[in-house]
């Protein structure tokens, strides 16, 4: 047997659309080694799922086709096979696992069920033989109690254990590869963790190939042994894992890696790749990457690159490395456009807070039976203190589910809070109604997380815009409208003909501008960014980092910015605060929360996070478990069922706040109960 | 002759029934909201896809032919009596006519004495005849109209519809030839371009709108309209009925009020569906609870029976208040209109229900929670975010709630609760048919136009209705 495992030449895969031809996969190629994890790096869009449904020969007829290329396991053309073949491979030879574990099992069947239909039909077991694999493969996965998950239904699984039960299937085939496509990107970080371990693990035991498709850095950096990067439907650069992350060598690799943020970064803009990924429906000439690139010169938009290898067995598609080429280079464009310039230091402002959140609770009832008696609450959020200063960004970091959208929203009085006081500029938000609540809402705005169903499709971007402003009186005068609905297009970096056009025209990044031009014509002194950046890719990340952060300098506002990228915390945020299940664990600036966390779900979730540099990184404290409930939370410290350091007073009482420095505090016994 | 027919036409006396004045506030409301979708580029995208389906404009010509007949249908008005009152008064007759009856003038008019099949020349009832010669006996009497011009329809009939209908078809063609000629021309000016390459164009169907084969279909009637009417001045083409009352005719005059029907309920119902739908979906609580009870107990009272105490109750007011009405056409149009409405007011739960469940998925949009941190009133946002959003829906079930209507029309009709039975309707029609069809020998024509004519319709309705839901229906769209 020979070492490579799967080797894949020439494959491209076309769509036929309305639009035209689009060449998700062109003429990609590459080899996978018995035993390693390949990463498939791209953002969304650039063919990298679509790559490997065509390896399983799965793209969707009749609209896709592959049009071109070899697919070799162990020397076997997988394009020569019949379909019939083909379904002896899939699962066998190789098996997948996708994205969203909520939907690729079938919600009539138990797990059992599910996972022995795969047993049945790869190892021709049955019965008895059947069940006791299957449990086997549930404990190798590290689902607890097997017997019991066993008969239980894909509803009554958490999104971890549902994504340990997709692989669970994968194995049952004992496949020589398997392939994982964004296997952790719905799941936390703590579950991410899990999850990310047990492939490691697995792969370690059976000795399979894993070929890894992801869009996080971080993940590669964990898991990979080789790494290719994909860039609209081409493959732009293969290396070695360490090689990559020492030096990346292609411009987009590198400003992938720039374009990151964190706490190193603070105070700088980042660096930005202009524009989005090209449409794959155009023919290219030159190199695709050419219109994003800060160095590209006149031969990139006329001539495709090559292949240039390097050392290591590492290659690039890139005309800089052809020293012939790059000496012929206009010496005008060795600057880049705009790189990591110094942004202005934030001003610092006055320090009267302009938002106090004391101990808000939001309680929704649980209704049941024909008069709808309440019969429990979801606490979503239960008794949390928060004030946010002129000027400033308090960054709210948690899990999904523990509430923090839900704050979010308490704040700006679109859920009313059960108890509790949010004061903004000395006004008792809760108290206000009707017409004195709607004269305070310029002020206060939010900036959601999906730029898609932010806005409403059937407006123009013009009324989108000019809607708040009307609602709220700002400006009475029509043309004085239309004239700031411009201004504040330039100010957000889109043309003015933006203005009439829907927002299904535009890109993720462009809408979620247009969703904070929209926030800004009411002129609000706080925004609520509610993960605004996390349905982005990285590249398109950046530009709205940059842009929030440029706006506040500008104009001086605050923001409560809700989200689970710890990386993005580092580097816009003052003041963090770390939520689990509906409480607020642990409060302090950045550099006191990400530096030298206290609490252990704080350091449990710092640890958790996959890191590039792998010199610092941090031993994973491993969380077992999920989220619990926040219908019934746990007694005492919410924490204890997870935490590595429970002690018998954790499950009496909820701890009290404890001043570690001025600024930071922590709710845990581990630092003594003040009171 | 131009003076003799405006002088004819300055000398009637317009009527104006309720209905009449609907159809018209409807046509009104459609002629708007194209103004208001031409605008707007998410409102034509879906209608630019519904032009370009082929069934669907097919289906498209043939509901604007019957749209076309009934609004000719719905222009009423009285003619004068020759004789004036005391005072030079002009007195009217009590009978309402329309201009379709006027285009329809001999099919109008020429009543024989009782049934006689399609393109009979005797009657279909044995008469005892008084001879020339002073005997009697019992023998098929000619017909006083349908083929009175042939000497001997034995000998003649056959060669005389022949040459009738090819002469007709051959009138119908011609028309056709000019008519899309002009149409060709136009559309080649409207380009600039010569007039051979947009023909050309046309009839290659490389055009964006089907326009060769709405031409075609277009062609089709033409053809046939031509034929019926180069025939149904000489012959009964589908019969008559018991009191000798071309069949043709009715079936012709039923169009309007199956197209009323299934036009007006959807006007009465959509105001309760979209108010209520959206009410509930969004503002929930209490409002939802209450919608939700009202809708559930509408829907469980057997919707026949509802409509049968309606019609009844409203029949008996029409009975006890004679004076209210001028004339008969309007109490039966009364009747008409109270139908549509009885039927809105029962139809309306199902889309309610339907818009009920779509906003309540999307008031948590973040759109419409965007909008509420801007302080947008609920009305606005009701109107502006979540209407808008939830058109596709309507638009699908209006349309394929109209084939529907018209058949339950039929279906109310026989049972008695439907139009009044002096209107013209396919469901009296079908009513009628009953003791026709029981009867030896049988009268099937009545049974048969009223299918044939109601067929077409519900087909071309429902052909129209699948091309409008595959361009609106977002589940269909790829992306």
């Amino acid at each position: 047997m020979s070492e490579i495992l799967l080797s894949v030449r020439g494959l491209s895969t076309h769509f036929l659309t309305q639009g035209g031809v689009v060449r998700a996969v062109d003429d990609v190629s590459f080899d996978i080694r018995r035993g390693e994890t390949f990463a498939l790096l791209g953002e969304s869009g650039c063919g990298k799922s679509m790559t490997s449904l065509s390896i399983m020969r799965l793209v969707p007829e009749p609209a896709g086709r592959i049009v071109a290329g070899e697919i070799h396991l162990d020397g076997q053309n997988l394009m020569d096979l019949p379909e019939a073949g083909m379904r002896r491979i899939r699962g066998n030879r190789i098996a997948m696992i996708f994205q969203e574990p909520m939907t690729s099992l079938n919600p009539v069947l138990t797990i059992g069920e599910q996972i022995a239909e795969t047993v049945r039909q790869h190892r021709r077991l049955d019965g008895a033989a059947a069940r006791g694999v299957v449990l086997d493969l549930l404990d190798a996965v590290g689902i607890p109690d097997p017997r019991q998950r066993y008969g239980e239904y894909p509803h009554q699984l958490s999104g971890g254990m549902k994504q340990r039960v997709m692989i669970a299937i994968a194995l049952a085939g004992e496949p020589d590869l398997l392939i994982a496509d964004e296997p952790t990107t719905a799941l936390d970080v703590t579950i991410q963790a899990q999850v990310l371990a047990l492939l490691g693990d697995l792969q370690k035991q059976t000795g399979m190939a894993v070929l890894l498709i992801t869009h996080d850095l971080g993940v590669v950096a964990g898991m990979a042994d080789s790494v290719a990067v994909m860039y609209a439907g081409q493959i732009i650069e293969r290396a070695g894992k360490e090689a990559f992350f020492r030096d990346p060598r292609h411009p987009y690799s590198r400003k992938l890696f720039d374009s990151l943020p964190d706490v190193g970064k603070r105070g700088h803009q980042l660096a930005v790749i202009h524009g989005a990924v090209p449409s794959l429906a155009r023919e290219f000439k030159g190199c695709r990457f050419a219109e994003r690139c800060d160095e590209a010169w006149d031969l990139c938009h006329e001539q495709a690159p090559r292949w240039y290898d390097q050392e290591g067995g590492r290659q690039v598609r890139c005309h800089l490395l052809d020293p012939t080429l790059a000496a012929r280079r206009p010496a005008s464009h060795a600057a880049p456009r705009d790189g990591t310039g110094q942004a202005q230091p934030c001003r610092e402002h006055g320090q009267a807070p302009l938002l106090e959140v004391e101990n808000i609770k939001v309680h929704f009832p649980i209704r049941k039976g024909l008069l709808k008696r309440t019969v429990g609450h979801v606490y979503a959020v239960d008794g949390v203190n928060l004030s946010i200063a002129r000027g400033r960004t308090v960054a709210l970091v948690g899990e999904s589910g523990c509430g923090k959208t839900t704050i979010g929203k308490a704040i700006l009085q679109l859920i009313r809070p059960s108890a509790g006081s949010v004061r903004f500029e000395g006004d008792e938000l809760t108290r206000l109604r009707g017409e004195a609540l709607r004269r305070r809402r310029s002020d206060f705005q939010i900036i959601f997380q999906d730029p898609f169903s932010s806005m409403n499709p059937r407006m123009m971007i013009d009324e989108i815009i000019q809607e708040g402003m009307v609602a709220l009186g700002i400006e009475k005068d029509a043309a004085a409208r239309r004239s700031r609905v411009e201004e504040l297009l330039d100010h957000v970096g889109l043309p003015r003909e933006a203005r009439h056009r829907y927002p299904h025209e535009f890109s993720g990044g462009q809408r979620q501008r247009i969703c904070i031009a929209r926030t800004l014509a009411v002129r609000p002194k706080l925004i609520v960014c509610d993960e605004p950046t996390s349905a982005l890719d990285i590249s398109v990340q950046a530009q709205i980092l940059n842009l929030l952060k440029q706006l506040q300098n500008e104009l001086g506002l605050s923001y409560l910015f809700i989200t689970h990228n710890l990386s993005v915390v580092g580097y816009l945020a003052d003041e963090v605060a770390v939520m689990y299940l509906g409480r607020v664990v642990e409060y302090g600036t950045v550099q006191e929360v990400l530096e030298q966390p206290r609490h252990p779900y704080t350091q449990a979730l710092l640890s958790a996070i996959p890191v590039i540099d792998q010199t610092t990184r941090r031993e994973v404290i491993r969380l077992e478990g999920d989220l619990p409930s926040p219908s019934s939370p746990p007694s005492g410290c919410h924490f204890h069922t997870r935490c590595p350091h429970a002690m018998p007073v954790c499950s009496q009482r909820y701890p009290q706040s404890t001043a570690l420095s001025d600024t930071h505090r922590a709710h845990c016994f581990l630092y003594g109960d003040e009171e | 002759m131009l003076r003799d027919g405006v002088a004819y036409f300055s000398s009637l006396k317009p009527v104006l029934l309720w209905t009449d004045a609907l159809v018209f506030m409807l046509v009104a409301v459609i002629a708007a909201f194209a103004v208001y979708a031409r605008g707007k580029e998410y409102l034509r995208a879906p209608w630019r896809k519904v032009f370009a389906s082929r069934g669907g404009m097919v289906a498209a010509v043939v509901i604007a032919v019957y749209a076309a007949v009934a609004l000719l249908d719905s222009v009423h008005f009285r003619e004068p009596l020759e004789n004036k009152g005391a005072e030079g008064e002009t007195f009217y007759t009590v009978e309402v006519i329309s201009l379709l009856d006027l285009a329809l003038g001999p099919l109008r008019d020429q009543v024989e004495k009782t049934y006689s099949a399609p393109f009979a020349t005797h009657l279909y009832a044995k008469e005892t005849v008084e001879l020339p010669d002073g005997s009697s006996a019992r023998i098929f009497p000619r017909l006083q109209y349908g083929g009175a011009h042939l000497e001997d329809p034995l000998r003649d009939k056959a060669g005389d519809i022949l040459y009738r209908s090819l002469s007709g078809a051959g009138a119908g063609l011609l028309w056709w030839v000019v008519l899309s000629g002009v149409f060709v021309w136009g559309m080649a000016r409207r380009a600039g371009e010569p007039f051979r390459a947009t023909l050309r164009k046309v009839l290659s169907g490389e055009t964006a709108i089907p326009w060769h084969a709405m031409l075609y279909t277009a062609g089709f009637f033409l053809v046939l309209t031509g034929m019926i009417a180069s025939l149904a001045g000489y012959y009964h083409i589908f019969g008559t009925d018991k009191v000798g009352q071309d069949v043709l005719y009715q079936a012709i005059k039923s169009v309007r009020t199956a197209l009323v029907i299934g036009t007006l309920t959807t006007l009465v119902m959509l105001p309760f569906a979209l108010l209520f739908g959206l009410m509930a979906g969004y503002l929930r609580g209490w409002v939802d609870d209450l919608i939700q009870y009202l809708y559930t107990t509408l829907n469980s009272i057997p919707g026949i029976l509802l409509i049968a105490s309606a019609i009844l109750m409203l029949q008996v007011y029409i009975d006890t208040h004679p004076d209210l009405f001028e004339t008969d056409a309007a109490r039966a149009d009364m009747r008409l209109l109270f139908l549509c409405i009885i039927l809105g007011v029962t139809s309306w739960t199902g889309l309610c229900r339907l818009l009920r469940g779509e906003t309540m998925k999307m008031r948590a949009a973040e759109f419409v929670q965007a909008a509420s941190a801007f302080g947008v009133r609920h009305s606005r946002i009701m109107s502006r975010h979540l209407l808008p959003n939830v058109m596709h829906i309507v638009l699908i079930t209006v349309v394929l709630d109209f084939s529907g209507l018209v058949l339950a029309e039929a279906v109310l009709s026989y049972v008695g609760v439907g139009v009044d039975p002096s209107m013209n309707s396919w469901g009296n029609m079908i009513n009628g048919a009953r003791l026709e069809m029981a009867r030896d020998p049988m009268v099937w024509w009545s049974l048969l136009a009223a299918f044939v004519f109601m067929f077409v319709l519900v087909l071309a309705a429902n052909l129209f209705s699948d091309a409008v839901r595959d361009a609106f229906d977002p589940r269909t769209h790829s992306k």
